[in-house]
């Protein structure tokens, strides 16, 4: 369960090396983490009521990959997990997720994603972060993920292998995660792109009742114990693709348990 | 060893002139600016890099070591000025060298090489190539110069060249592009955007390059200090006021109402950050800055007050 501690006090005992000023070699700003994750965590503990099991099995500190599958039709999932990881973890972690370039486009947009450690997802920002030893969240199923209709929300589509490659090359632990609810929330019946590109965005999703305003679904995490695979980042693609194929096996169950723990409570 | 310094008219120049000098090398200047108050044994040649007689300078005077300074942007000259002063600058500091026995080449070039937009990378390594060109083509002839420079290493190996790509500077001399755009008490934004900018005190900026100067490493360096810091922090801790304009109607302000008249590129450098990274800087000369970014903009607000 989320703790109460104020958000503000957990921004403050994140482990990332700011100056005085408040800003990290990111840009990251705790004045701007502190708004983001105030509102965050209103959803988090009292919209979505998310629940979030085995948050112990994302290390602590050193590099990480959260990797995890697509759910609802934009990134609610990103959101919730990244908040997970500051109002369950002790000491907080911040998670970094890899954004869409038409998000940096945005005014606004830009500068909250990379106040908040939300950068551009570059396969360059993927590897500096874990060089840094930071957390790093990744959703394989990239925009074709939260593009699915809510008839499809419980599966998985076809996983990118970039992450496995950049795994091997750093070195780095895979934290599997399954994510469920968010086709609950934005139970999407179709994906406008005329919309989207009246909004600068790729798609706009339609839901039954219109706008895409997310409904107060119950959202259900598990994170799976880091599965650590050894290699160069440099395999044959029949390996690489072995790997992932692991990966998102393990996704596949930690969605399955979401939903059973999701459908067994009552709360 | 006689140094010789194209371009010591400007204000970093002339620091990295003083440097020099009181490390024991002899100092010598070039620049169709003059140097009223430089010091008796800094003589300051007044001639243009680009004119017959600046190569008289280089074959009396035999220099050791040659540091190129003399580079403009787009604020400060127009089209084919500022190409020719950017790329036949360069290629004539480059002949002379060559023909008059010139040891080492220091060419103090832009981290802007990089340019600025929303797919760019923060952090980039030497290895990348410009990306800026496309929004911004009066980047052009500084990228150009950068990439002539950078083929003498091996176009010319009996010459050592080191090319650096220096970020912004801050400090007493109140010029220079940052210094530019902090200049009155509002500084203009653009809405929604707010970009990490990277700068060196002056100071540490013209010990870095006095540091190539002694070190001689050869290749490309990114020369930056501390980390980089938000265009609205920079304006905020230095006192000045931030007035975000939406953009589409912050183009129509360029050139009136006070505004510099800017090219419509130039907008992406306040956008979106140019930030490098300067690890194979500090490998190769040990140089690590002074003054870190919030010592550096305190003292930017006490000398210049709005």
């Amino acid at each position: 369960m989320a703790r109460d501690e104020a958000v503000r006090d957990l921004v403050e005992r994140l482990e990332l090396p700011f100056n005085s000023l408040g800003i990290d070699p990111y840009g990251i700003s705790k004045k701007h983490l502190a708004v983001f994750f105030g509102v965050l965590g209103f959803m988090y503990r009292r919209y979505f009521r998310v629940k979030a099991a085995g948050v112990a099995n994302v290390p602590g500190r050193g590099r990480a990959m959260l990797v995890g599958n697509h759910s609802g039709g934009y990134a609610l999932d990103g959101a919730m997990v990244i908040t997970s990881m500051l109002l369950e973890m002790d000491p907080p972690r911040l998670a970094q997720g890899m954004t869409e370039k038409f998000i940096n486009m945005l005014p606004v947009g830009s500068t909250w994603s990379s106040r908040c450690g939300q950068l551009t997802g570059l396969p360059e920002h993927a590897e500096r972060l874990l060089m840094d030893d930071r957390l790093l969240m990744v959703f394989p199923e990239g925009a074709r993920g939260t593009a699915k209709l809510y008839k499809d929300r419980h599966s998985l589509v076809d996983f990118g292998t970039g992450f496995m490659r950049l795994a091997l090359k750093t070195k780095s632990p895979i934290v599997p995660l399954g994510f469920i609810g968010g086709g609950e929330a934005v139970p999407t019946i179709m994906n406008s792109s005329t919309l989207g590109k009246l909004m600068g965005v790729p798609y706009v999703p339609i839901t039954a009742y219109g706008i895409a305003a997310p409904l107060p679904a119950k959202l259900v995490v598990h994170f799976g114990k880091p599965l650590v695979f050894s290699g160069t980042g440099d395999e044959e693609d029949s390996v690489i693709i072995g790997y992932v194929d692991e990966v998102k096996a393990r996704i596949a169950e930690l969605m399955d348990a979401a939903r059973a723990d999701r459908d067994g409570s009552t709360s | 060893m006689k140094v010789l310094i194209v371009g010591v008219g400007g204000a970093l120049a002339r620091m990295v002139a003083l440097k020099l000098r009181e490390a024991g090398h002899a100092v010598i200047g070039l620049d169709r600016r003059p140097w009223w108050d430089a010091p008796r044994d800094i003589q300051v040649h007044e001639v243009d890099i680009r004119k017959r007689a600046a190569e008289d300078v280089f074959r009396r005077e035999r220099p050791d070591c040659v540091v190129h300074m003399a580079t403009v942007n787009a604020l400060s000259a127009s089209g084919e000025e500022r190409a020719r002063i950017n790329i036949a600058g360069t290629r004539a500091v480059f002949d002379h060298s060559v023909a008059h026995g010139v040891k080492h080449v220091v060419v103090v070039g832009r981290h802007t090489y990089y340019g600025a937009s929303a797919d760019s990378p923060l952090y980039h390594t030497e290895n990348e190539p410009p990306s800026g060109i496309g929004n911004f083509p009066e980047l052009a002839d500084l990228v150009a110069a950068d990439l002539y420079a950078a083929n003498m290493l091996w176009r010319e190996p009996s010459i050592t060249t080191t090319v650096l790509r220096l970020v912004y500077t801050l400090g007493p001399s109140k010029t220079g592009t940052l210094s530019s755009f902090l200049r009155g008490k509002r500084v203009p934004m653009v809405f929604g955007f707010d970009p990490l900018f990277q700068f060196l005190e002056e100071d540490d900026a013209a010990r870095g390059i006095t540091l190539a100067v002694d070190k001689r490493p050869r290749g490309i360096f990114n020369v930056c200090g501390p980390m980089a810091v938000p265009l609205s922090t920079i304006a905020r801790e230095t006192g000045r006021t931030v007035i975000p304009i939406p953009e589409p109607i912050l183009v129509q302000m360029l050139g009136r109402f006070g505004f510099p008249k800017l090219p419509k590129g130039a907008l992406e450098h306040i956008k979106f950050p140019i930030v490098v990274d300067g690890s194979a800087y500090r490998a190769a000369t040990g140089f690590v800055h002074a003054t870190s970014e919030v010592e550096a903009l305190r003292r930017y607000r006490r000398i210049s007050p709005v």
